[in-house]
């Protein structure tokens, strides 16, 4: 009754509420893996290529490692380097775009011209040179990550300033002698917060596929470390003989957890 | 006329500074950051350091950075990225692109072609049963759309096409000792400019399970954007008119979809950088011969000169994508205009 009345009053938050379910239990698998992962993810427990049984509910890999252990331990690389990467994003996105749509005149120029040519680019292409070069860690995955999402925080949150900016309290704050740096903080980002949560959740559903591509190309982890990526580029090799369960779930690991945020975002 | 010359002028004159910023950004992470690429490229191996020298100085790491930048700026702009490091060495960069973007150029088309007709059909349908079950099964279509991973994707088709039914090959573009000579590169094109039809069907059968990977994936965002435009365009004045005129409900169809076609046109060109980006995915898991698998490839053997200019001959290419869009935006909507 309470769920149904509250749907219809928010027609979005059925997405919200699917999606906040799939994020929150992802999340909690991989703050406790070392509790519920039924084995040791990097060591080799089975027989190799053993089909989902009962005792190994995902199968084993050609490592004879288990499958779902590898997943539960997977999805911490693939969180720690996600949010890490979107939250620096984030903070150089936000702060740019502020300080460029409030102040304006040569800094939002050169700014915006560096921004917009950076946006245009494909992120993933961008963001495989920049890991490319730095060498494959987790860490350099990060750096490459978050260099190519500012743009996206930057743009929207800009143009979002230069609209709230232009209301009348903001005026009224400048004529009473608020300082600059506290109008951005405490009148002009709170108003822009829901949007930036938006912009956020889609942005993390778009970084977790970058990050399983970079993985998918070795430019993450090295093994036996477990990352979805990887682990499903690894199974490609054993698909095509028939061992599906490699990389069919791997990669089902990805896309709901990407889904997860893709709701929350869109919803 | 004039004032349309003019747009595309200016419009091409601002790709100057997005093609520069590009540039720069990307001299600075390949060039500039710490990592010296010739290292990079050798390895642990032991090299002479006369030997070394040389390679510094095929690279044109000899100089000094400011003629670095300046130097490979106008050699690019001739389309002359420097030669490779490794692998073969001292093969012009410039030849490897040639050989292998338009492999990229065909894939991109088709899936192009993909998205755009899944998108449009099923955008159109959901519109047209709006509010009801299939809408909403359409509208989750295109949300779990954007969220599937290439390579998955692409694995399970060539694991139910190519493993299972023995329908379609999973790997390359071509099948061995079937030969497609033609100018562009693009086998397809080439096999019915030369009139080889079992070239024809074979590049074809090769293209379909990539194509539809990437395809499927990008379909979702045109699904949503034709839905949402559609819907409304229909509810305008000019639509409701037509239909208080008595005109079919079929030919309003075609007048509104001509009206919510224009945004997404717009949309197209921003597509093409992602759909560059799903490519080199696409093209790593079947094992396509194309930009994307000469980036990894490069990766692996730490040539940076080929990785350097791969990427920008990318820049270049979405620069001038966006270009053509916006012109032809300008051509279809005669009110953009400086």
């Amino acid at each position: 009754m309470v769920v149904k009345s509250i749907l219809l009053a928010y027609p979005g938050s059925l997405k919200i509420i699917i999606g906040s379910l799939i994020v929150v239990t992802v999340a909690i698998l991989a703050l406790i893996a070392p509790v519920v992962a039924p084995y040791d993810p990097t060591k080799s427990i089975g027989t190799p290529f053993t089909p989902p049984s009962r005792e190994y509910i995902l199968g084993t890999d050609h490592l004879g490692f288990d499958v779902l252990s590898r997943i539960i331990w997977g999805a911490r690389t693939v969180l720690q380097v996600v949010i890490s990467a979107t939250l620096v994003a984030l903070i150089v996105g936000v702060a740019l775009g502020a300080i460029s749509g409030y102040y304006g005149g040569i800094i939002d120029r050169v700014l915006s011209m560096v921004m917009d040519s950076l946006y245009a680019f494909p992120s993933l292409i961008l963001a495989i040179a920049i890991a490319a070069v730095l060498g494959p860690s987790p860490y350099n995955a990060t750096i490459a990550i978050s260099v190519v999402y500012i743009p996206i925080y930057y743009r929207m949150v800009r143009g979002q300033t230069l609209a709230v900016k232009a209301q009348l309290f903001v005026d009224a704050a400048r004529a009473s002698g608020v300082r600059d740096r506290t109008i951005i903080v405490y009148y002009i980002l709170p108003n822009i917060a829901h949007t930036i949560l938006v912009v956020m959740s889609l942005n993390i559903a778009d970084a977790i596929l970058t990050e399983a591509g970079l993985s998918f190309l070795g430019l993450t982890v090295s093994p036996p470390t477990p990352d979805w990526g990887f682990d499903l580029r690894v199974g490609q090799r054993f698909l095509l003989l028939g061992y599906w369960w490699l990389s069919v779930f791997p990669g089902l690991a990805i896309m709901i957890l990407a889904l997860g945020f893709a709701l929350i975002g869109k919803g | 006329m004039a004032s349309l010359l003019k747009y595309t002028i200016v419009r091409a004159s601002l790709l100057v500074p997005t093609i520069l910023v590009l540039y720069t950004f990307i001299f600075i992470i390949l060039r500039v950051l710490p990592g010296d690429p010739i290292l990079a490229v050798i390895g642990t191996r032991y090299v002479p350091p006369e030997q070394l020298e040389a390679l510094r100085r095929l690279a044109g790491l000899d100089k000094p950075l400011y003629e670095q930048y300046l130097g490979y700026l106008f050699n690019a702009l001739r389309l002359d990225f420097g030669v490779t490091l490794a692998a073969p060495q001292g093969v012009p960069v410039s030849d490897y692109i040639k050989l292998k973007f338009p492999a990229t150029l065909e894939l991109t088309l088709y899936a192009f072609s993909v998205s755009v007709l899944i998108g449009v059909v099923t955008g159109l349908l959901a519109s047209r049963v709006r509010g009801g079950a299939l809408d909403n099964s359409i509208r989750l279509y295109s949300i779990v759309a954007y969220t599937i991973f290439i390579p998955w994707l692409g694995m399970i088709l060539q694991y139910i096409f190519g493993v299972k039914l023995h329908l379609l090959p999973t790997s390359g573009r071509i099948s061995p000792g079937v030969y497609i000579d033609g100018v562009t590169g693009l086998y397809t094109l080439d096999a019915i400019l030369t009139g080889n039809l079992e070239a024809f069907l074979d590049s074809l059968s090769h293209l379909i399970l990539p194509s539809l990977t990437l395809g499927i994936v990008l379909s979702g965002a045109y699904t949503r954007l034709v839905r949402n435009n559609m819907v409304d365009v229909l509810e305008t004045d000019f639509i409701r008119s037509y239909r208080a005129r008595g005109i079919s409900e079929w030919k309003v169809y075609i007048y509104a979809f001509k009206h919510a076609f224009i945004p997404t046109l717009t949309f197209m060109g921003l597509q093409f950088a992602i759909l560059l980006g799903g490519a080199i995915l696409t093209e790593t898991t079947f094992n396509c011969p194309g930009m994307g698998t000469f980036i990894v490839d490069r990766i692996e053997y730490r040539d940076y000169n080929s990785i350097q200019g791969a990427i920008i001959f990318f820049a270049f290419m979405v620069g001038l994508v966006s270009l053509i869009v916006d012109i032809l935006y300008a051509i279809v909507d005669p009110r953009v205009r400086y």
